[in-house]
């Protein structure tokens, strides 16, 4: 088959579908960030530690429980999102009135502890999470091998984020999201319980992280350190589409694991830079993001 | 400011007994982070800037700094400096990009560019990657005074602790440190004022990395040693740990917060996870219920004592 510029397809096709599989986590856990910090005006630094948490939920409930992916699936992110509401009745609750600093800098201290109970418990080596039986194997695509698992990654994630775009952007509940996020105190005062709103959508945002975490499982090492270093990639996404829009976020997320997977491919040394690179661009050209509204 | 008359003298003379009370290694460890926490606090509690990044020039100017003292045979007090300037240098750059946004995304992008700092260390030939640069030479102060001995080791870090200290007042005194202030509180209006707000900001970032660098050079000194952990995000997250931890905004709560901090290390420092745990505890503490930090706290109180009605506009 062809070449492209001395790199064998094969290798090509398969970053670009690791990459796509980055971009997929990045979607969907910018896409909470998005959700949280539009209703609370709070970045989320936990998330990065809910993400870790979904995994190791998931591969807890596998290995004392015997409970399968399938149903981790949806277990993890209601049982970390539950985690999430209590943080939010608990603590979070309790900033709303101050500078938005202060939620970054409790997330960042609740991500601290979480982090830490994990390397108590586990050190930091990652344990392993089997791919799910029906998942295992693949498919010759004729120009690459598609391995099944990665190919549901990334079909849940878009599953996922144009759901969470249709409910917001066409429904009613989505309406009442959207006009909270402008104006709460108005929708408060046409009898919607704001409040309970925001901590549902804390709950959503924080489940949705860790239903990457269970997507994650099988791909990476299950491992403490897993969402930190996941999350300050993701805030230069989000630094890059801007939190503006629902859709931008989503589309960010995939571009850039894409943009990584391609620089996997051209120039190794950068891949891991490469983000923060388009992030100092996008910040000369267009410092409110691509997505975002200049503020 | 009866107090700072007593006061100052006081912890002068402590300073300098202090390295025969307490081990003077774990005092240089913590002046460093001390000026460190200083310099981080010149921009979050002056101009109301939350660097979340600031690990960034601390831990590239000790790598330079270790590279100058080892490699090319530099005297400490121009490792010194070449290591602050290139921190300085770092710290124009990055504030130049980092000031077109404020809050929140202003912490996530110092973040984010301060990983990619810790990227290009983790790859770049000079640094050797996990194992540091190690053994470095303290060497002789203006070819004169070896550092090697921990006590005159411990006043030249001592000496430039001070005089970093006295350039931060200094600069918070100043008409310049008075704009800062008015950015922090309302920067329309400082704008509407007639400042070139952006200017400002970019200034007090360039001095804040470049104290921060000093720091982290001298501490590559100290420990003969420039490694990943300064570079990495942990090392952004205790600096800002230790200024809340001490009171945001005040001239002293940062060197408080920083000898706490780097003495719970000290003693935890066995117990491997449990520092991050506790690290994480005493932040969202600080957060709920401490905002103030201890030295916030205690001025708090006397100020209430002599009944001086509070400063108006806090800062939150």
């Amino acid at each position: 088959m062809f070449e492209l510029i001395g790199i064998p397809p094969q290798a090509l096709f398969g970053q670009m579908l690791l990459g796509l599989i980055n971009g997929a986590f990045y979607a969907v856990l910018s896409l909470g960030l998005a959700l949280i910090f539009g209703l609370l005006n709070v970045i989320n630094f936990t998330h990065g530690a809910q993400y870790m948490l979904g995994a190791y939920v998931a591969w807890l409930l596998l290995n004392f429980l015997g409970i399968n992916y399938w149903l981790a699936l949806v277990l993890a992110p209601v049982v970390v999102g539950a985690f999430g509401i209590l943080l939010e009745r608990l603590m979070l609750r309790k900033l709303y009135h101050l500078d938005h600093l202060y939620g970054l800098l409790l997330t960042f201290g609740l991500a601290l502890i979480i982090e830490g109970v994990f390397r108590n418990l586990y050190g930091i080596s990652g344990q392993s999470y089997p791919v799910p039986p029906v998942l295992t194997g693949g498919y010759n695509l004729g120009f690459m091998f598609l391995p099944l698992y990665r190919g549901w990654v990334v079909f849940v994630s878009l599953v996922v984020c144009l759901g969470t775009w249709l409910v917001i952007e066409k429904t009613k509940l989505g309406s009442y999201l959207r006009a909270g996020t402008e104006n709460p105190t108005l929708v408060q005062a046409f009898g919607i319980n704001v409040p309970r709103m925001i901590t549902l959508t804390y709950g959503f945002g924080v489940g949705l992280a860790a239903l990457a975490g269970v997507l994650a499982a099988p791909i990476y090492q299950v491992k403490p350190t897993m969402g930190a270093d996941m999350i300050i990639v993701v805030f230069a996404v989000v630094v890059i589409g801007g939190m503006g829009s629902i859709m931008g976020s989503v589309v960010t997320g995939f571009m850039l694991g894409l943009l990584e997977g391609l620089t996997k491919v051209f120039y190794p040394e950068a891949s891991n830079t490469v983000i923060f690179v388009v992030m100092a661009v996008v910040l000369l050209i267009k410092p409110a993001g691509l997505f975002g509204k200049a503020s | 400011m009866r107090l700072q008359k007593i006061g100052i003298p006081i912890l002068l003379a402590l300073a300098l007994a202090a390295p025969f009370v307490v081990y003077p290694v774990f005092l240089m460890k913590a002046l460093c982070f001390a000026l460190f926490a200083c310099a981080f606090n010149l921009l979050l509690g002056y101009v109301g800037l939350l660097s979340f990044g600031h690990a960034a020039y601390f831990g590239f100017a000790a790598y330079v700094s270790a590279h100058a003292a080892k490699v090319w045979g530099l005297g400490p007090e121009l490792a010194l400096v070449l290591g602050t300037l290139t921190a300085m240098g770092l710290g124009l750059v990055f504030g130049w990009l980092a000031i077109r946004r404020s809050g929140i995304y202003f912490a996530m992008i110092t973040l984010a560019l301060s990983q990619m700092v810790f990227f290009f260390c983790v790859q770049a030939p000079f640094t050797h990657g996990e194992d540091g640069i190690q053994a470095v030479p303290r060497g002789r102060l203006l070819g004169l005074i070896d550092l090697t001995d921990n006590l005159s080791m411990y006043y030249f870090v001592l000496a430039v602790f001070i005089l970093g200290l006295l350039i931060i007042r200094r600069a918070v005194g100043s008409p310049f440190g008075q704009v800062l202030k008015a950015i922090r509180e309302n920067e329309p209006r400082a704008t509407s004022l007639g400042y070139k707000t952006d200017r400002y900001k970019l200034m007090a970032f360039t001095l804040s990395a470049a104290l921060a660098g000093t720091a982290g050079a001298m501490k590559a000194l100290v420990f003969q040693l420039a490694s990943l952990t300064d570079v990495h995000w942990h090392a952004s997250g205790e600096v800002v740990l230790m200024t809340l931890l001490g009171g945001v905004g005040t001239v002293f709560g940062p060197v408080v917060g920083a000898f706490l901090v780097v003495a719970i290390q000290n003693y935890l420092a066995q117990m491997g996870a449990w520092v991050t745990i506790i690290q994480g505890g005493i932040f969202v503490i600080c957060v709920l219920i401490f905002r103030r930090g201890m030295v916030g706290e205690v001025l708090e109180f006397w100020r209430r004592r002599n009944s001086e009605p509070p400063p108006s506009g806090g800062h939150h």
